[in-house]
């Protein structure tokens, strides 16, 4: 979609990654609201409209109780895993059709201990008839860890090649303050960690817990009002996944990212050969290794001479996931799509600290939620 | 030794409704598919429209399943309480059109030895998994390879 008019963003605010059974998911939203609103340079009273991204419950009301009440327009999103990417592009559109001039998007979750995710879904009355572990496996590391097969089987790619991923990514987190954890890897550690579902082990899963985000979206004049700092917000594209025959037995992550990148890149008047940070779904680390295809940052087939290559790495030709990715930085759903956007603009704006992409200009978060939903967000500087 | 009236009342049921069991001896089971008249596109089970032509209630019924091809898998190790684990989940590509999930059976959950059957033909076979609630043997189709 093109949008009638330009849109930055003028603000960011992340809370670290954690758990934090002492506080309520309101808190840990309403931190990230007041970081994003200073660092943006403005108060409540300034945003016209509020997209809320919270997979658990629909809290966008609640952290409005808790920072400020101005009886402006709230819309509670659910959206998978990309929930909080989904309220970000309901702000973004909101100021790119003209409707109010300053958004807000704030994604939360709290989920401790949550676990595997995808079994519950399809539960039957009798657990006789349940057909997770009898008919295949719906539950995530499955359906990602056989993504990554499915590559295997066309390009010959290795576990090795898979673990190489988490082992950037946990090398990458040891910069990054936000990140649930800080800490690297080796290759034989990662390629000895429980084997969760093959070939992901332990350590090339993301783990889960609580986390909050916030973006604030701005038309031109209100940029120039405020005088925030601003990165173009150049394109924010949401697909579905098309047809295809193997749609009914494994849920799509690869056309419903190309489909958006295709639209992405169109709109943002970029490529994927101008990316010079991406965020990108790494949920596992065989999902990152389709996605480097899938969004046009190497050819078909050649990730993972890429990512060996250290094309992927900080310093190299687009650096992937300098955040640590989901893999370090973790997973709490519905905060994870503004988490990722907030990385570019502080990518963009030079801001990432000891994992800055050197000269970065342009960037893109992109976001996978089953079943099945593709956000892309495009930001030049 | 189990009576015969107790025998007669223990029933084979299998673990979802397209997946029909023979009726008598020298029958195969089948999984019950629908194909779209108007593009030809196959599903696994009863369709009210066709989501890759939008076309309507223009479907007819079609076996599916007796052969496939390994398109993908996982060997699950960590799963929910009460899942039997390892086990391998797989993805099979059916010729008439679609695909299904699955477990892979005949073979040890070594990637060694499977990671050679990508792409390759496979079987469908029924096996009891479990007991319901009422002491009836629930029935899954699994696939192994073909003529092994």
């Amino acid at each position: 979609m093109k949008p009638a008019r330009d849109v930055y963003v003028i603000g960011v605010g992340m809370v670290k990654y954690g758990r934090y059974p002492e506080k309520t998911v309101i808190e840990i939203a309403s931190e990230a609201v007041i970081t994003a609103l200073k660092d943006a340079g403005i108060t409540m009273k300034d945003i016209q409209m509020v997209g809320s991204g919270n997979l658990s419950a629909p809290v966008g009301q609640q952290i409005m109780r808790s920072v400020g009440q101005t009886g402006v327009p709230v819309v509670n999103v659910a959206n998978a895993c990309a929930t909080g990417s989904t309220a970000c592009r309901e702000a973004y559109l909101s100021v790119a059709s003209g409707a109010f001039d300053v958004a807000m998007a704030i994604g939360s979750e709290q989920m401790g201990k949550a676990g595997l995710l995808g079994a519950g879904r399809y539960m039957a009355a009798d657990p006789a008839y349940l057909p997770e572990g009898v008919l295949g496996s719906q539950m995530m590391p499955a359906v990602f860890s056989q993504w990554g097969i499915d590559h295997a089987r066309k390009y010959g790619t290795t576990f090795e090649d898979f673990a190489r991923v988490a082992y950037k990514n946990h090398k990458n987190s040891v910069h990054n303050p936000y990140a649930q954890y800080q800490q690297e890897f080796s290759m034989e550690e990662i390629m000895n960690g429980r084997m969760i579902s093959w070939p992901n082990t332990l350590y090339m899963c993301c783990p889960t817990g609580d986390g909050a985000g916030a973006i604030i979206y701005a038309s031109a004049e209100k940029v120039r009002q405020f005088g925030s700092k601003a990165v173009t917000a150049a394109a924010s594209i949401l697909t579905s996944d098309p047809w295809t025959e193997t749609g009914e037995a494994i849920l799509d992550i690869n056309q419903c990212t190309r489909l958006a990148a295709k639209e992405a890149y169109e709109t943002a008047g970029v490529g994927a050969e101008d990316m010079d940070v991406v965020e990108l779904h790494d949920c596992f680390a065989t999902a990152e290794m389709v996605h480097y295809e899938n969004l046009g940052l190497a050819p078909d087939g050649e990730g993972p001479k890429c990512l060996k290559e250290g094309k992927f790495d900080i310093g190299g030709k687009t650096a992937v996931n300098a955040s640590g990715g989901l893999l370090s930085r973790g997973h709490p759903l519905g905060a994870t799509g503004c988490c990722g956007i907030a990385e570019i603009v502080w990518q963009l704006r030079g801001e990432s600290g000891g994992r800055q992409q050197p000269n970065a200009k342009a960037g893109l978060a992109h976001v996978i939620g089953l079943t099945s939903a593709c956000t892309i967000n495009v930001f030049v500087k | 030794m189990t009576s015969e009236s107790e025998t007669k009342e223990k029933k084979q049921n299998p673990i979802v409704p397209y997946l029909r069991l023979p009726a008598r001896a020298g029958e195969k089971a089948y999984l019950a598919g629908s194909k779209c008249r108007a593009c030809g596109a196959a599903y696994v089970g009863k369709r009210l429209a066709c989501a890759k032509c939008f076309a309507v209630d223009n479907f007819e019924e079609i076996r599916l399943g007796e052969y496939g091809t390994l398109r993908t898998f996982s060997i699950v190790y960590q799963s929910i309480p009460g899942i039997e684990v390892p086990f391998i989940a797989a993805v099979v590509d059916l010729p008439e059109g679609t695909a299904v999930r699955a477990n892979l059976g005949g073979i040890e959950p070594d990637p060694d030895k499977i990671v050679p059957l990508l792409g390759k033909k496979l079987e469908m076979y029924t096996e009891k998994v479990r007991e319901d609630k009422e002491g009836n043997d629930v029935i899954a189709y699994r696939y192994r390879p073909a003529g092994a």
